[in-house]
């Protein structure tokens, strides 16, 4: 099982990486790191006070100390305090997660449910009009930014029904499922869109070389239907690029929807970085930016594991 | 070059594709010479929220500023992030991806694992950090989306060139004894030509996204240069009143990345060898 | 009207307008039930759309049949036109009334499920079995294909069978309904010769047993003189001669059948090699591969695991000016790492290769087998030409371009090739281009790796014919790696036959193949089809190839050498 363990051992490798540079793009932010913390009073600081803070934040040690200490902490969950909440980081992070998952879900669903339906049916009517429907259809929903698709759905809901979605404040699921479900679901729609249209493309051109494979010609001399022979023959071994495009997404959406979270006005993971940043909460940014880019490396392990499940040559090993 | 400009011509939605662009540039152009219908940064106080009529084409913002004057700037300030970020990328990207592939072992695992480190972060995560790092302006733009697509452009260039490694006709190189400057160019360089055609092209039209994006964040250019993204996100408030001032440039943004999308797409038919095959 | 198959006037094209691109213009046969009909071409001609035109299996390739009738006579007696025929009606033709096996066994199995699974469907959708039926029906038709431990086997995907068992399961999936007509569409091309002469026992075992009908697609007519019935020989989408086996094979009426016959290198043990072997006068061997030995890690990087892939071990010999030596065996057998080997286009592990320094820097040039995939497709034909004296230091001056036009005459192409691209020319105009393109540095030695094996075979004949006369001609010593030994015996003075890494016998031309020592030898020998052996039965034979991969430290024996003839040597067999 050379490629499982090929998988698990560049894991960590990459995630040591990714903490260095993160580690080391915070380092680089200008301005030092007690002035960002206290602001203005900072210039009220006597220099042996200075010191004494930067001792105890522990900058006064060599950068490659600091790495070290710090990456002891992230190994027993600890990212540091935030300056401007003056909280954990994790709990502050923890705090927003949920709602940033729940969003990347509901989109991931609606991105998979519409996406691989519409991009089968359009690689097996090739060049009909059902086909070229949905090319146009997944065109125009790769062509659409979001925050563009955002801001159009916001204004036709008050136009037409004189809803404001977004404004007032966010309902976490367990509380009101119904009302949550009610502010989740056009920002999901608006993240939903430019996924499923990704999904619909890239089903219907892996569809589309599937189906010229030998081994579909082999099904339909066997008797085959041609149902039998696109959901049974052809599906599975189109999966692969489907699967690898929505883990990458899916990785991303995790990393928290910054613009959309932006446009529908909700407390997710994109807006607390975006926020850490321009607040200068270095701590904060250093954490949530690991957390972002760890939860994108971890789904895309658990999908070259899934690659095993799929295809029996990477499981047993291919010639 | 004029033969494929030609094919384009010839594909169906590749024509709308090219088509866009050009209109897109020449507004750009326009704009750059000063030859809009109003000037774009000067207000008209009397004339503020006005919406599209004979004078103002489009409209005009809070300040009185002429919307279809703004969106020429706008558009060209767009051009110029995305030419030069992706520019950046592929000239970046293609060297490593290249020298990956080549080099093979060693230098092959080390330059991709520093690849996926950079892949692991969302694009717009890592703009901002940058922007965070350097502050914002058009030269962090383009920067930051280099560093962004760099990675992508890596990965595409190094697929095809390991493949092309293996080839029979690299392989003939080696037994006349080619320099490697020589396989390099001549052997792999040449037949990515065709690959990195469709991917810069598809590249422009995400790079105009994410420049759209970091604008509408307010990271990216800074008022009161107009950008698409920046129109739009000052429209965000006043939607209710003058809801061409969001309609507009959401069309203008929307239709430049359809334009590199569909122009992408339709130069990938052309390319792709298997396209050939299945007309034949 | 007694015919199980009878196809009148078929005419199929492709395209948006298939009636101005027709492939198939007009064909017409008779099958009788048990009869098997063999239909013979080369690319182009048309043979596969006719296949595919009878179980329909051409619509979904973008084909048309345009006009004619393909009238089938079912199992209830009752006769209908697959050619009208509407979808629903052919999937129940298609696997029940007949089955088909295809080309490449190696991309004709769905790679995701079993080969259980994919015989159990068969079985299930014209059979109608379930369950364990179905299981057990599937380990019945794969012993009845002879795959040891059937059981077993059911379990395995495709991609960890071997091609000739894979090319079984597709037979043992047809078999499942007990069709009455089974198509093979050069169910042998992509197999080795002696794995070909499995599977063509097998499928004359089969026909014998179940009595079905065959229609048989080949582009070697010398391989249907075993099992067909008749033959029908096609050229550019008509049939252009059609009768009895024995009549077509020896007494064609068409000019073309004529050329085809002539063109196909038939084997005559021995008897048709050349006689104008330098080694007598020769006072030096221009090369000498001495102790050769290349093998290959198994896994990489950190999972690198021991022992290594004996691709070669062991290999001597040597070869003089003007001389062929050929290098014979099957895939896997080391003959294409020793060539590359020669080149340094992979690293020796240990053992000598010396070349003597002869009239170029470079004396030692090679052409590849597939003459698409060894020209750089962007570059045009001055650039490729150019490339190996630019390699050397030389200037692309009017001399050089005078070399160039001096060997594409040479090779039997215009001047006006200089500004083309590959794609602009044919597979054996592009193998002219490479050997043009081999000769540019005036090589003493030309390794030549399965250089005509890509081409169809009257453009095969062309190119031996040149490569013999540019021989003599210049001089050229050639190492001709092939596992096609009809061809061989056409160019060879001396043959080294390889197995496993090894060479297991060598020597003149004439005695290895008349008569061969080695039992492997005889075996790769016996499996050369040929068109004097009529109906006759191949034996079954489930010898497999010993695997390549030895643990760590693992050397083979030493060789004990039997001379048996003037120059004539045999590996010992170890009992």
């Amino acid at each position: 099982m050379s490629y499982v363990a090929q998988r698990l051992l560049t894991f960590p490798l990459i995630l040591l990486g990714v903490s260095i540079l993160v580690f080391v793009a915070i380092r680089m932010i200008p301005g030092d790191a007690i002035t960002a913390m206290l602001g203005t009073e900072a210039g009220l600081l006597t220099p042996a006070q200075r010191a004494s803070l930067a001792a105890y934040f522990g900058i006064d040690q060599p950068v490659t100390t600091q790495y070290f200490r710090w990456a002891a902490g992230l190994l027993h969950g600890d990212l540091g305090i935030s300056a401007t909440y003056g909280k954990p980081v994790l709990q502050i992070i923890l705090d927003r997660f949920p709602l940033t998952l729940e969003l990347a879900l509901l989109s991931m669903l609606i991105a998979l449910l519409t996406g691989i339906p519409l991009g089968v049916l359009a690689a097996t009517r090739n060049e009909r009009p059902s086909d070229l429907m949905v090319r146009i259809l997944a065109m125009l929903g790769q062509s659409t930014p979001s925050f563009v698709l955002g801001l159009l759905i916001i204004y036709l809901l008050s136009v037409w029904f004189g809803i404001v979605p977004t404004m007032g404040t966010f309902t976490p699921l367990n509380v009101d499922p119904l009302a949550n479900l009610g502010q989740m679901i056009f920002p999901a729609i608006t993240l939903g869109f430019a996924f499923a249209a990704s999904v619909t493309r890239i089903s219907r051109s892996a569809m589309l070389d599937v189906l010229s494979d030998d081994y579909i010609r082999t099904a339909r001399s066997k008797g085959a239907s041609q149902r039998s022979v696109v959901w049974g023959h052809a599906l599975p071994n189109a999966l692969i690029p489907v699967v690898t495009l929505s883990g990458v997404e899916f990785g991303y959406l995790l990393g928290g929807a910054v613009i959309v979270e932006q446009v529908f006005a909700l407390p997710g993971l994109g807006r607390l970085v975006l926020d850490a940043i321009s607040q200068r909460d270095y701590a904060l940014v250093q954490g949530t930016v690991l957390f972002i880019a760890m939860n994108f490396l971890i789904v895309n392990l658990i999908v070259d594991l899934l690659y095993v499940v799929l295809d029996p040559r990477i499981r047993l090993g291919g010639k | 070059m004029m033969r494929l400009l030609a094919a384009l011509f010839r594909h169906p939605s590749g024509r709308i594709g090219a088509a866009i662009i050009l209109v897109y540039l020449v507004a750009a152009l326009l704009g750059a010479l000063g030859l809009t219908p109003h000037n774009a940064l000067k207000q008209f106080p009397l004339d503020r929220l006005k919406p599209p009529n004979a004078t103002y084409w489009l409209g005009t913002d809070l300040l009185g500023r002429d919307t279809f004057s703004r969106l020429m700037l706008g558009i060209g300030q767009s051009f110029v992030v995305a030419f030069a970020s992706v520019a950046g990328a592929t000239l970046a990207g293609t060297v490593i991806g290249l020298l990956a592939a080549w080099w093979g072992s060693l230098w092959d695992g080390v330059l991709m694992r520093i690849m996926d480190v950079l892949l692991a972060f969302p694009a717009i995560l890592l703009a901002l950090l940058i922007i965070a790092i350097v502050g914002p302006g058009t030269f962090t733009s383009v920067a930051a989306i280099a560093i962004v697509y760099t990675p992508i452009f890596a990965r595409v260039v190094r697929g095809p060139a390991l493949s092309l490694k293996r080839r029979d006709f690299v392989d003939a190189a080696r037994t006349f004894g080619s320099s490697e400057r020589y396989i390099l160019t001549r052997h792999l360089l040449l037949n990515l030509v065709a690959p990195l055609t469709v991917q810069v092209t598809l590249a422009l039209a995400w790079a105009l996204l994410t420049e759209a994006g970091l604008s509408f964040l307010g990271l990216g250019t800074q008022p009161p240069a107009p950008s698409l993204g920046l129109m739009l996100s000052e429209s965000k408030n006043l939607m209710q009143h003058a809801p061409w001032l969001m309609f507009f440039p959401g069309l203008t943004i929307m239709v430049g990345i359809l334009g590199f999308n569909l122009t992408g797409d339709a130069l990938r038919d052309i390319l792709d060898p298997r396209t050939e095959r299945r007309t034949a | 009207m007694t015919a199980l198959l009878s196809v009148r006037d078929l005419h199929v094209g492709f395209g948006r307008d298939p009636r101005a691109n027709e492939v198939v213009r007009g064909i017409g046969f008779d099958l009788a039930a048990g009869e098997t009909l063999a239909i013979v071409g080369e690319s182009g001609s048309g043979k596969s759309v006719t296949a595919l035109s009878v179980n329909r299996l051409v619509d979904f390739g973008g084909g048309r049949i345009t006009a004619g009738a393909i009238v089938l006579q079912r199992g209830d007696g009752s006769t209908l036109d697959l050619a009208q025929a509407e979808e629903h009606t052919l999937r129940h033709i298609r696997g029940r009334d007949i089955g088909m096996i295809f080309q490449e066994p190696m991309t004709s199995l769905n790679p995701v499920h079993t080969v259980g699974r994919q015989i159990e469907e068969a079985f299930r959708l014209n059979r109608g079995l379930g369950g364990d039926a179905a299981r057990t029906a599937a380990r019945e038709v794969l012993e009845r294909v002879r795959i040891p431990d059937a059981a077993a086997r059911l379990a395995y995907y495709p991609h960890q069978l071997s091609g000739g068992m894979r090319q079984r399961v597709m037979i043992a999936m047809a078999l499942a309904s007990s069709p009455r007509l089974l198509i093979a569409d050069e169910p042998t091309t992509a197999l080795d010769v002696t794995v070909q002469a499995q599977i063509m026992a097998l499928l004359a075992e089969l026909r014998e047993e179940t009595g079905m009908a065959m229609i048989f697609i080949t582009h070697d007519i010398g391989l249907v003189a075993g099992i067909a019935d008749r033959i029908m020989v096609m050229q550019r989408g008509v049939a252009v001669e059609q009768a009895d086996t024995a009549a077509v094979l020896d007494h064609p009426q068409h000019d073309y059948t004529r050329h085809l016959l002539e063109a196909v290198p038939h084997f005559t043990a021995g008897r048709a090699t050349r006689n104008d072997g330098t080694r007598g006068t020769a006072t030096a061997p221009l090369v000498t591969v001495d102790g050769l030995v290349v093998r290959f890690p198994v896994g990489k990087g950190l999972f690198r695991k021991p022992g290594a892939v004996h691709a070669v071990d062991g290999v001597d010999f040597d070869l003089v000016a003007g001389e062929t030596l050929a290098i014979v065996g099957e895939s896997g057998s080391g003959k294409s790492t020793t060539a590359r080997a020669i080149l340094g286009l992979v690293q020796k592990t240990r053992g000598e290769i010396d070349a003597r320094a002869g009239r170029s820097r470079r004396p030692i040039q090679m052409v590849f087998q597939d003459p698409f995939a060894s020209l750089n497709p962007r570059l045009n034909v001055e650039s490729l030409l150019a490339e190996p004296a630019i390699a050397n230091g030389q200037r692309k001056d009017a001399a050089l371009r005078r070399r160039m036009l001096v060997l594409l005459e040479r090779v039997g192409l215009p001047a006006e090739a200089l500004s083309r691209y590959p794609h602009q020319f044919s597979g054996g105009q592009r193998q002219r281009l490479c050997i043009a393109r081999a000769l540019m540095l005036n090589p003493d030695v030309v390794v030549l790796d399965e250089a005509v094996s890509a081409l169809d075979v009257s453009v095969q004949a062309q190119v031996l014919q040149l490569l013999i006369e540019l021989q003599r001609e210049f001089g050229l010593a050639y190492i001709f790696i092939s596992h096609d030994m009809a061809v061989v015996e056409r160019i060879a003075h001396r043959i080294a036959v390889m197995f496993a890494g090894q060479i297991v016998e060598i020597g003149a031309a004439g005695a290895v193949l008349a008569d061969p020592q080695h039992s492997y030898t005889r075996r790769l020998i016996a499996a050369v089809p040929a068109i004097e052996r009529r109906k006759e039965h191949y034996t079954v034979d489930a010898t497999q190839v010993p695997s390549l991969v030895r643990p760590a430290g693992y050397e083979p024996p030493p060789a004990h050498w039997r001379e048996a003839g003037p120059d004539h040597r045999v590996r010992e067999e170890s009992a």
